[in-house]
């Protein structure tokens, strides 16, 4: 995005609760109208970097400034810059939408000339309009949503921090509520967090991951993708084609000497065709050179299919499930080669 | 406008919207009044206030708790406390203007009562000096209690805990100076200044005397300012 003036800051950022280490250490920095997808598994410390951005919870050590603001020393000029929904939601049962936002308004020092102008665009923009006279206690989890996202967003504020505002939400509540984020985005600075990926790709235009308290990666997603890619996965389905046809063992080795090729995988051999999962150096496509082997010693070349890294396996491998995760490409590799078979 | 003002307003609207004061309320103004009248046509009718005065503040010892217990205890278990405390204003206001609200409703509820004292007065010629002294203390030892109680439910998440310390806590200052009537010097005097019915009947007898009062205003600046602590300790 735009190299503009620094929205938020934050350095060395640690809290610890008791012996429990919720944050180590954490620096970003986000400018304004950028907007941020912190992402993380369950417990990696998102919730608890925002609650210190917002003036909720101080920090055992280290700094943040929003607007440039000491969250610490300044909290009063922080919070009038802020608008936050945390990720609980929280409303006032016993109030209508319309009142719940008039008191947030007011409490916001929204000037009271304005008040019902801001609450009557606002409740617009989130889609709440025909719902101003609705008791929160008889609202859906979606239209709830939508008040806190309100709420939030009814002083104007210049940053925006969202705690899973999707979370618990249908499929239709989500595209809307990220099209509303999108949209607020354009003027705003925003960061919000999640552990749905494609929300973070379908909305963010950068990511932060944290895990375990400290931060593990800062970037776009493509920039994450070259980060974590180390080397290139390919399967390659080849099928014999007569008698002379090589057996599965020497195409192996056949393969393993193209080059570039690292390391190659027999993952199935029938009569009818052999599957291998080829990994090649980064940048390397070797392709081109399956196709010619395959030609020079009369097999058929039924696929040659280069794996892509979803933004799961970035996370996953951001995050330290590696083992896993290649289990899990392997798993994949077969599988797709394994469905061609049975095609 | 004041931020207090507008948490003073939203927390009336959350007593005016609640079952709960409305059960309260009415359970109070029934208990002693029914109290008082049963002993004001019991024998010889006294034109006094006394009675009413002599048992109010053991009620108000249930009463205050069950208005204050929702006070924090409830912000903090629906999560709107993190709501207010990252808008901008300060605990200290928080806590005022939440205070500000219990009292009223307090205040609402006693005047509820005084029909009792006009009432009496038409019969004879009432005392008004203990009967003023005596809503005052009724407000100051009220005061105190609701002070208890908002601290009691900035410690917890459950109402029902904080309502039970509140009760606690009230009761123990109420009977504290009965407590040690076996005992005499430092220690039966110690245990008379805390004690919160002692400061009370001084007021109901009509004499309002500063040591009295600021006995009530010490209880209700500490209760507020744990309180304001123990919502600020959240950001250390």
């Amino acid at each position: 995005m735009t190299e503009s003036a620094v929205s938020v800051e934050v350095h060395g950022l640690t809290k610890l609760y008791g012996d429990v280490k919720a944050l180590v250490d954490v620096d970003f920095t986000v400018h304004a109208g950028e907007i941020v997808g912190l992402l993380g598994p369950n417990g990696a410390g998102k919730t608890t970097t925002m609650k210190i951005l917002t003036g909720f919870l101080g920090a055992t050590r280290g700094s943040a400034k929003v607007c440039g603001f000491d969250v610490a020393e300044n909290s009063m000029e922080v919070r009038r810059r802020v608008g936050y929904l945390p990720e609980t939601v929280p409303l006032y049962e016993d109030m209508v939408v319309y009142d719940y936002l008039k008191f947030v308004a007011n409490m916001r020092q929204v000037p009271s000339g304005e008040v019902h102008s801001r609450i009557k665009e606002t409740a617009d923009v989130c889609g709440l309009s025909h719902m101003a006279g609705r008791f929160i206690r008889e609202m859906s989890k979606g239209y709830r949503q939508r008040v806190g996202l309100a709420q939030a967003l009814i002083h104007k504020p210049e940053v925006v921090i969202l705690d899973e505002p999707t979370s618990g939400l249908d499929p239709n509540q989500i595209i809307e509520i990220r099209d509303l984020i999108k949209e607020i985005g354009r003027e705003k600075t925003i960061i919000f967090s999640t552990h749905i990926l494609q929300e973070v790709a379908a909305v963010c235009d950068r990511i932060i991951v944290i895990k375990g308290g400290s931060k593990v990666a800062d970037g776009t997603v493509a920039e994450l993708d070259r980060r974590v890619r180390s080397e290139e996965r390919y399967t390659v389905t080849l099928a014999p084609t007569g008698s002379e046809s090589p057996s599965g063992d020497v195409v192996r080795e056949k393969l393993a000497a193209l080059g570039g090729v690292e390391h190659v995988d027999l993952l199935s051999s029938s009569a009818a065709e052999f599957a291998f999962l080829v990994r090649s150096g980064r940048g390397v496509d070797i392709r081109h050179d399956v196709f010619q082997l395959a030609t020079d010693n009369g097999l058929a070349l039924l696929g040659s299919e280069r794996a892509r890294l979803t933004l799961e396996d970035i996370f996953r491998s951001l995050t330290g499930d590696a083992d896993k995760l290649e289990a899990d490409l392997r798993g994949r590799a077969s599988a797709s080669s394994s469905a061609e078979e049975a095609a | 406008m004041n931020p207090v003002w507008h948490i003073y307003k939203r927390e009336l609207g959350r007593y005016f919207h609640s079952p709960i004061a409305y059960i309260v309320v009415v359970l109070f103004l029934l208990i002693t009044g029914g109290m008082f009248w049963a002993s004001f046509f019991e024998g010889f009718p006294e034109l006094s206030m006394r009675r009413f005065f002599g048992d109010a503040p053991l009620f108000l010892g249930f009463f205050a708790p069950a208005i204050s217990m929702g006070l924090l205890a409830e912000e903090k278990r629906s999560g709107t406390l993190e709501l207010l405390m990252t808008m901008p204003v300060s605990d200290l206001q928080i806590v005022i203007g939440k205070f500000a609200a219990a009292m009223t409703l307090l205040a609402v509820t006693l005047a509820f009562t005084t029909p009792y004292a006009f009432s009496i007065g038409t019969m004879g010629d009432l005392d008004w000096g203990p009967v003023i002294g005596g809503y005052a203390g009724l407000l100051l030892l009220g005061g105190s209690y609701v002070a208890i109680g908002m601290m009691a439910s900035s410690w917890t998440r459950e109402q029902i805990v904080a309502i039970l310390i509140g009760f606690f806590l009230c009761f123990v200052l109420f009977i504290l100076d009965r407590l040690f009537t076996n005992s005499t010097g430092l220690v039966a005097q110690t245990a008379e200044y805390l004690s919160s019915n002692y400061h009370f009947q001084n007021i109901a007898r009509g004499v309002i005397r500063l040591s009295d009062v600021l006995y009530y205003v010490s209880v209700i600046g500490i209760c507020l300012t744990v309180t304001r602590n123990a919502l600020a300790s959240r950001r250390w």
